[in-house]
């Protein structure tokens, strides 16, 4: 019995645990880093105030936010109201079990580890459209239906792209992926190269599957108050929050995996050397490369939002399906015609 | 041919880019941020906060009741009573007070004061802690002024060629 319960519910809510925790400090991080380069942007310093150069200011939100009351408007369904930051959470939490962080360390190597993230990651959009009807408010409504008709239209055009990693791939599986994109030529046995439109394709379709600037219409401050989550206060509202972020970095690190080798040195194959396992990853590569990666992917989240004005909803539509989807159709067709052909000799593997 | 044009620039993101370099040379700038608590930004010595009675050299308050402050006052913030000193019979207020509420801090009570009485100190950060602090009676007026003197002094003199 004692043995079952190890096996059953210890190991995997460790597991569960390993990947969670890291995740909701690496979000803690991640909004203080976005405030600080906004400021930056802005030329104003950022938070600077909490901890050493206002590090620890997210925590002081975070701590601000779950003593803070949760309100239920009158008119709102009580049980979908407290339902859906749940449902917005927990796929942005899920889909993290099938994320490779290098060759030996995921959570679960799975063969349709792509389906499985694709899954995961539309699931999100549910817990954003209950959110707005449940709430019986017309800003939160607005918000919900803007976002949904947003994440239908940019998930087509990012399904594409995912089409072109998995032609040239020929495996469903993230840890395949990135071994296919090893090799001798460095950096530039990576993916992003052959399938360089269908990269910037699938990281606009990702800032807008996220909500992000300049695609939040979902949130629009200046026109629809904050969209969806208008009525959430105090915890229920840190719980949408996490959710945006841990998807973000989701983003950023399925870019990284998809397109830029992963845990792969953009070293490989120039560098030969005997050295210490601390500095060998440099070039044999290593989880901090993949690190590395997403960190710059991430940042791009935020120098997209310190650039770029809002988009209007109709250019929106617009941009995914007149120029985007196109795109991503034709080059489908050019990455089979360069698989069939051995134009590009990578994704063979070695 | 100018639509294609357009058309490519538009595809390969170009004023797009050239945006984002706009961002990223501004975030290395020298920042603006002037931390307040800790930093002040230089003030003028015209500046018009708080308010003040004052005193001549002697000791004696230089209000002598003439109430053009009152009159003058657009936001009727000033409410003055007055009547002969017991020691010597001088006209003196027996009452001064500004609601803080109501003024609108534009100076004109300083403006028209004959004797040079009611100023406008450059003290800008003084807040209430219950209801009905933000009037300020003749006793408060003159213990800034007091404490003040040398401030108020010098920002008058550094201003009165222009007077």
């Amino acid at each position: 019995m004692a043995d079952l319960l190890i096996h059953q519910l210890l190991i995997p809510l460790a597991y569960i645990m390993a990947i969670v925790l890291p995740l909701v400090i690496a979000v803690a991080m991640f909004v203080y880093w976005e405030r600080k380069v906004i400021g930056w942007m802005h030329v104003r310093m950022g938070p600077n105030k909490i901890g050493p150069f206002g590090m620890l200011q997210a925590f002081a939100d975070v701590v601000k936010l779950l003593i803070k009351e949760v309100i239920l408007p009158t008119k709102a369904n009580r049980f979908l109201y407290y339902m859906a930051p749940m449902i917005a959470l927990v796929p942005a939490l899920a889909a993290w079990a099938v994320v490779p962080f290098s060759s030996k360390l995921v959570l679960s190597n799975a063969n349709a580890g792509v389906l499985y993230l694709l899954a995961m990651t539309s699931m999100g959009v549910y817990g954003i459209i209950i959110a707005g009807w449940a709430s019986n408010s017309r800003y939160a409504l607005l918000g919900a239906m803007r976002s949904a008709a947003q994440v239908i239209s940019y998930e087509l055009a990012m399904g594409l792209c995912l089409v072109c990693v998995l032609v040239l791939a020929g495996s469903l599986n993230l840890t395949d992926i990135v071994n296919a994109q090893a090799g001798g030529k460095g950096l530039f046995d990576w993916f992003w190269l052959p399938l360089l439109p269908v990269f910037v394709i699938y990281f606009i379709a990702g800032v807008a599957e996220t909500n992000r600037a300049p695609f939040d219409v979902a949130e629009g401050e200046s026109e629809i108050v904050a969209g969806f989550h208008v009525e959430y206060s105090g915890s229920a509202f840190a719980l949408f929050f996490l959710a945006e972020y841990a998807n973000m970095i989701l983003v950023s690190f399925l870019a990284s995996i998809l397109f830029l080798g992963g845990w792969l040195s953009p070293l490989q194959g120039w560098v030969h050397a005997d050295a210490p396992g601390w500095i060998n990853w440099i070039w044999t590569g290593g989880f901090i490369w993949l690190f590395i990666k997403a960190f710059v992917m991430s940042f791009l989240f935020l120098w997209f939002r310190a650039t770029f004005p809002r988009y209007r909803y109709d250019q929106i539509m617009r941009l995914g399906w007149k120029v985007l989807i196109p795109i991503a159709i034709v080059w489908v067709l050019v990455a089979g015609c360069m698989k069939y052909f051995g134009v590009v000799t990578i994704g063979t593997g070695v | 041919m100018n639509s294609m044009i357009r058309y490519f620039k538009s595809l390969l993101l170009i004023e797009l880019f050239q945006g984002m370099g706009l961002t990223m040379r501004y975030m290395f700038k020298p920042k603006y941020t002037v931390r307040y608590p800790m930093e002040h930004i230089p003030k003028s010595n015209r500046f018009r906060g708080l308010h003040a009675l004052r005193r001549y050299a002697n000791g004696e308050e230089r209000c002598i009741a003439c109430k053009l402050c009152e009159a003058v006052c657009p936001a009727l913030a000033i409410t003055i009573d007055s009547a002969p000193r017991e020691s010597d019979g001088q006209r003196r207020t027996t009452r001064y007070d500004i609601d803080l509420f109501k003024c609108i801090y534009c100076g004109f009570c300083e403006e028209s004061c004959p004797v040079d009485s009611i100023v406008e100190t450059s003290i800008h950060e003084y807040h209430f802690e219950q209801r009905g602090e933000n009037v300020v009676n003749k006793t408060q007026l003159l213990a800034i002024g007091d404490r003040f003197e040398q401030q108020i002094a010098a920002d008058r003199a550094q201003d009165a060629a222009y007077r």
